[in-house]
């Protein structure tokens, strides 16, 4: 016992005690997240230094042929990775920055006194909610050149939007940004109504113009939150995958060619399993790096 | 003058609140779309220029329950119309006959299955783990926290190559139980953060008291806790059932068949001879429902939930 506490004093004799109890309440939680997440990942860490496919039956030697490193060359030396790591950061830009601008630009509308708030918040917060899968289904329904709602309203008659090598990454960012601005301005807000209405009172009695109070109150003291929904959302963008896929599989052509979608296309496409744990480690590296980042500012976000 | 300026001011807020419901309705269009799409008639889908007044039908939806032929005569189609129930007669009107039962009900099920135990187990053990770490000293205690997230934070695809050699060893490949296991472990560290803020909000005193008066810890946790963390418990299962309802990376290299869930066998819908448009349209409609009544039910939780309850409100 670490507290000279007269309660916890007395417990200790009654019952489970609080130790047995605290590993009885920990453990199986831990247990679990090791044998389905990190064990898999131990295994995987050992195929990637093999040339195997999991398809072809199991044969030592030739079939996990232990090759070294040789793997994660392949990858590295493969320039096609190169370009679909850019089309991530591409579209990855595209989206986070899409996000920012539309979901804090709502916020900022959405940040007074109205009747039929709370309703509104919540409408536009629904695309946030739903599956990306049938989120990617029904913008192709959307995006339909002959007779999708999008080409008729921006009256562009039969304009290619997801077979159109030139576009169809920005369709698809589109579609990621229309579901997940929601998130963005939900962070904005709660950033936005927590700003103490006395600090633009004292600018308005100083006749501060509008982009001074912007740039000078608005903007910093909502920057915390937008930074963890902006990282947030980077690091979702790296893993993309299920609205991409849907959408457009990849195609045209590599226009698409998301790393999470290379990824699944290598490993279970065409089964080079060795190769494809090799890249994951690589993508697995990076997506940690991020999301590090992430939970450090989460953290300091709660003692806010 | 102080009337002008006044005036002023009512006018741009009249001009920002009707900027506020243009853009929701704008933000609305896509879903409303696919909702009535799912209701218009099989020609109306892909009409052009789009039809918004129609005569609601609910054909799509009795398509995408049912199997069904092409009727090869006149006669055969006189025949079965006469003695054809109210919803048989829906698609005898387009030429084609009821011959069973389609995969869909299945694949509904699976969802509902997969997802409602995956979130019984996912919270009572998260709500457990959560009161542990925040009644507890626990040695690394942010070590330990921090991997629990990080398991979250893992990207699907990666997980899966090797998850996906250990479920076809242990034949878990294609099993609801093994769907559900690993929904459970991907809510886990999420419902672990939520409750974990949910707990720490309950002062410590009332169980401290209780236990003076000779409740036991365990007591104390099942009698005092659980109660005053019932709001968040249902908060956090319901955050849980959506993610295992929207899931879909998992779903779909895990399964093909027998367990397979909704989200990746409406768009599998798509490669199927001729794509009728009105039946996706209404299978993505239904799977939307829970979303939207949940995400009202939520939605005083929402910004913790997104942030696994780093930012309360």
């Amino acid at each position: 016992m670490n507290k000279q506490n007269p309660g916890e004093m007395l417990t200790v004799r009654r019952g489970l005690s609080d130790n047995a109890i605290k590993r009885l309440f920990i453990l199986p939680t831990i247990v679990l997240l090791i044998c389905i997440n990190i064990f898999p990942l131990i295994w995987s860490l050992g195929l990637s230094f093999a040339d195997y496919s999991a398809v072809r039956p199991r044969v030592e030697g030739v079939n996990p042929n232990w090759i070294g490193g040789g793997n994660y060359k392949d990858v590295l030396m493969d320039s096609h990775i190169w370009e679909y790591f850019t089309i991530t950061a591409k579209y990855a830009i595209m989206a986070v920055l899409g996000e920012f601008l539309v979901g804090f630009g709502i916020a900022l509308l959405l940040n007074r006194d109205f009747r039929a708030k709370g309703v509104i918040t919540t409408l536009i917060l629904i695309p946030m909610m739903m599956s990306m899968a049938i989120v990617g289904l029904f913008w192709k329904l959307l995006y339909n050149p002959g007779w999708g709602i999008i080409n008729y309203m921006l009256g562009l008659k039969e304009f290619q939007w997801l077979a159109n090598p030139k576009v169809a990454l920005a369709a698809v960012a589109i579609t990621d940004i229309w579901m997940w601005a929601p998130f963005t301005m939900l962070l904005s807000l709660a950033g936005l109504s927590a700003i103490p209405q006395y600090l633009y009172e004292a600018a308005e009695i100083d006749r501060a113009s509008w982009w001074f109070k912007f740039r000078r109150i608005t903007l910093p003291l909502v920057a915390p939150l937008i930074l963890i929904a902006l990282i947030f959302r980077t690091m979702e963008a790296f893993k993309m995958f299920d609205i991409a896929f849907v959408m457009t599989g990849g195609g045209p052509g590599t226009s698409t060619e998301l790393i999470a979608i290379n990824l699944y296309r290598l490993a279970f496409a065409q089964w080079n399993t060795g190769r494809a744990s090799a890249f994951a480690y690589i993508i697995l590296i990076m997506i940690i790096a991020i999301s590090n980042i992430y939970i450090k500012y989460l953290n300091k976000a709660k003692e806010m | 003058m102080p009337t002008v300026a006044q005036a002023k001011k009512r006018v741009s807020r009249w001009i920002i609140i009707a900027i506020i419901v243009v853009l929701t309705v704008v933000y609305l269009i896509p879903t409303y779309w696919v909702i009535s799409s799912s209701f218009k008639p099989f020609k109306a889908v892909t009409a052009i220029p789009p039809k918004v007044l129609f005569k609601p039908e609910i054909t799509s939806y009795i398509k995408l329950f049912t199997k069904r032929s092409q009727v090869r005569s006149a006669e055969e189609l006189e025949r079965r119309l006469s003695e054809a129930k109210w919803f048989e007669k829906k698609v005898l009107k387009l030429g084609q006959t009821i011959t069973g039962v389609s995969p869909f009900p299945n694949r509904l099920f699976n969802s509902v299955f997969v997802a409602i135990l995956s979130t019984f187990a996912s919270v009572a053990l998260g709500t457990l783990t959560a009161y542990g770490f925040s009644r507890f000293k626990v040695k690394g205690e942010n070590d330990w926290l921090f991997f629990i997230l990080s398991t979250r934070m893992l990207p699907p695809v990666v997980v899966t190559i090797p998850l996906f050699l250990m479920y076809r060893f242990l034949g878990l490949n294609d099993t609801r139980f093994g769907l559900i296991l690993l929904y459970t472990c991907f809510n886990l560290s999420f419902a672990t953060w939520v409750m974990k803020g949910f707990i720490d909000e309950i002062p410590r005193e009332y169980e401290e008291a209780a236990m003076v008066d000779g409740y036991t810890r365990f007591e104390a946790f099942r009698k005092i806790v659980l109660p005053q963390a019932a709001t968040g418990i249902a908060a956090t299962a319901v955050f849980c059932f959506i993610f295992a309802w929207n899931e879909y990376v998992f779903a779909l290299i895990m399964t093909t068949r027998n367990a397979q869930t909704a989200p990746p066998f409406i768009p599998s819908q798509l490669g199927v001879g001729l794509v009728d448009w009105g039946v996706m349209a209404a299978g993505a409609s239904i799977f939307l429902i829970p979303v939207v009544v949940f995400t009202f039910v939520l939605r005083k939780h929402l910004l913790r939930g997104v942030t696994f309850g780093a930012i309360r409100k």
